[in-house]
């Protein structure tokens, strides 16, 4: 039995405490009042020298960002005409006022996202290893049971945000669920986001949500009493029924998995679209699941409390954030380089925002996500070198939580981004909370299961 | 061609031959080699053979293919004759890289993947026409078979051999 220790107990509320304070500072200091954003960007134009090339800008920017179709259109005329210069002046204010105060909404968004992708990429990684009946792994079940008790408060706090962005804040993240979007007489009508109402409607995304992570935690919550029943059975029924349900939340996963994607993430840009979505989400939550059981499975091991997992097991882990470290850029850049190659203008903005306004973020990821995992996990020996699988790990999950940044933020701040005091406290709220809620599932239930049919496959492995 | 005495020890199982390489071993003798109809795992590691360096190979073989595709994409499409095909920017080998990619990667891939079987080939000695080397056909069937240059006490190590489980043990004079 492992027990929760207080020093971790401590850490991750200290955490949870840290980041609920910048979490508050975040939404205190994004109200920004139209003085106030007036005076801003007037500071920053005086830097950038002259007001005609800021709005230029400022016109392409919107065009490329879609957040706002009849807006665009506006911008457009007037370029042409002087007396609209008064109104372009004030919508572009207004502009930038969304996009700050979007900040803090988004960066609770992402943070909440990533650390729900944990749990859920893990969820499936394990009903992958009883539908496959793996002999490697059954001790690690337990830890993957561990992580995946996150999923349920983790995917209702992502649910959660999103509503209240909605309902409390001002469709701070996802632009279709603003009412005035899909009602022709308003001036904010925009036919495309009308052309999707019947997926993209507030009632039906919380609908679907709900059934979502009604299904995957019907499953985990089966799982895992099967899974603490067949240490007590004395027969395999309880292993069985196990692997039946697997295989099923295999099939009812790859489907919502995908919905979910679109939902969740695809839908912040709700003028673009691209049917690779989900799988790329998909190969990022797999990485990231696998490196936190790989994280959490070394500190478990480096305290005693997992004696017969043994180097073999580390490299097996390690070999899948390498492998699949390399499906996610083979996915990420057959996604890429179909919308660049083909270039077509409606697709191809969803690029345009993100090389021009996050270069660095968007190019510096596939370097933490491919090239460092690629380079330092290539050599077998090193992938059986807990200390090295540690570091690479780190930089996987920094990698990932940029990868998620890179999906969201461009969507809702647009080139107002930075990784401040929002982000990053964000980032530790939900580190804390994720912390505490996994070692709490862990101290639950002995490490090791007792009568999995592999469980002495697993003890013996060797690789 | 020197001439020289081996004992040919013959077994019939591969546990078995791995307990007598063990014990052989543990006796300090030098086994030459030994034939087996399929992989024994951890064969090598009980006879104490260095591992082998083919990925290294590889990995640098894949770094060569990786420079070719490069330096030769650069040259046709960037240096050589810049055109526009289709509108894609052939101003710099980066601004047009996504189009490469997928030759980069196969070349990458076909020259670590032929460079290292010929290595591999080349390493091992094997090519067409080249004779067999098996000192009893036996051993690509269902028995292996190990080889032991004789020194000492000839009769010690046949005892020693019988004693670990080899169905036949002969002495031949070795030509190669």
């Amino acid at each position: 039995m492992y027990t929760f220790s207080s020093r971790l107990k401590i850490a991750s509320i200290a955490l949870m405490v840290i980041g609920a304070l910048g979490i508050g500072f975040g939404f205190m200091s994004s109200h920004k009042s139209f003085q106030d954003v007036e005076t801003m960007l007037s500071n920053e134009t005086a830097h950038g020298g002259g007001h005609a090339l800021e709005t230029n800008a400022h016109v392409v920017a919107g065009d490329t960002n879609h957040t706002d179709n009849a807006h665009d259109a506006n911008a457009h005329e007037a370029l042409s005409s002087v007396e609209h210069k008064v109104d372009e002046h004030k919508e572009h204010v207004e502009h930038v006022q969304h996009q700050i105060a979007n900040r803090p909404w988004s960066a609770i968004y992402v943070a909440a996202f990533f650390f729900m992708m944990i749990a859920l990429g893990v969820l499936a990684f394990y009903a992958l290893q009883y539908a496959s009946q793996a002999g490697w792994s059954p001790l690690l079940l337990r830890v993957m049971e561990g992580i995946t008790a996150y999923l349920l408060p983790g995917a209702l706090i992502v649910l959660l945000i999103a509503a209240l962005s909605h309902y409390i804040g001002h469709n701070n993240i996802f632009i279709w669920m603003d009412p005035e979007m899909v009602n022709p007489e308003s001036d904010k009508f925009d036919k495309l986001i009308a052309g999707k109402q019947g997926w993209l409607n507030v009632p039906m995304f919380l609908l679907r949500g709900l059934i979502f992570i009604g299904g995957w935690s019907l499953y985990r919550y089966f799982s895992r009493k099967f899974s603490i029943a067949q240490d007590q059975a004395d027969d395999n029924k309880n292993f069985k029924k196990n692997f039946r349900i697997s295989a099923a939340f295999l099939v009812f996963f790859i489907y919502t998995e995908s919905i979910m994607s679109w939902d969740w993430i695809m839908s912040v840009d709700p003028h673009w679209f691209s049917t690779l979505f989900g799988w790329y989400v998909l190969s990022g939550m797999l990485v990231c699941g696998i490196t936190v059981i790989a994280l959490i499975t070394i500190y478990l091991k480096s305290k005693g409390l997992l004696p017969h997992v043994n180097d073999s097991h580390i490299h097996d882990l390690a070999k899948y954030m390498f492998g699949f470290s390399i499906f996610w850029a083979y996915l990420w850049f057959s996604q890429f380089m179909l919308i660049w190659y083909s270039n077509i203008p409606e697709e191809v903005t969803y690029f345009v925002t993100r090389i021009e306004d996050y270069n660095l973020p968007f190019f510096g990821m596939l370097i933490l996500n491919f090239i460092f995992p690629i380079l330092l996990l290539m050599n077998s020996e090193y992938k059986r070198i807990p200390w090295f699988v540690v570091m690479t790990g780190l930089v996987i999950l920094g990698g990932h939580y940029i990868d998620v940044f890179n999906m969201i933020m461009p969507a809702t701040v647009g080139d107002r981004w930075f990784i401040g005091i929002p982000e990053i406290c964000s980032m530790l709220f939900f580190t804390g909370l994720f912390l505490f809620i996994v070692f709490t599932a862990l101290s639950k239930a002995p490490l090791t299961q007792k009568r999995n049919p592999y469980i002495k496959e697993s003890e013996n492995f060797h690789y | 061609m020197e001439t020289s005495r081996v004992i040919h020890a013959i077994y019939t199982d591969d546990d078995v031959l791995m307990a007598a390489v063990k014990k052989v071993k543990a006796e300090r003798y030098h086994i030459e080699e030994i034939y087996t109809p399929f992989p024994v795992h951890g064969l090598d590691k009980a006879m104490g053979l260095a591992p082998t360096r083919l990925a290294i190979t590889a990995f640098i073989y894949g770094c060569i293919g990786l420079i070719v595709a490069t330096l030769m994409m650069n040259f046709i499409m960037i240096e050589d004759w810049p055109q526009d095909i289709g509108g894609k920017p052939s101003f710099s080998y980066l601004e047009n890289m996504p189009a490469f990619v997928p030759i980069m990667f196969e070349l990458t891939v076909f020259f670590a993947a032929h460079l290292m079987v010929i290595t591999f080939y080349l390493r091992s000695k094997i090519w067409p026409f080249k004779k067999a080397e098996n000192p009893d056909p036996r051993t690509t069937d269902d028995h292996f078979l190990m080889e032991i240059p004789v020194t000492g006490d000839e009769k010690k190590l046949q005892d020693l051999l019988f004693e670990t489980g080899a169905v036949e043990v002969n002495l031949v004079n070795n030509t190669h």
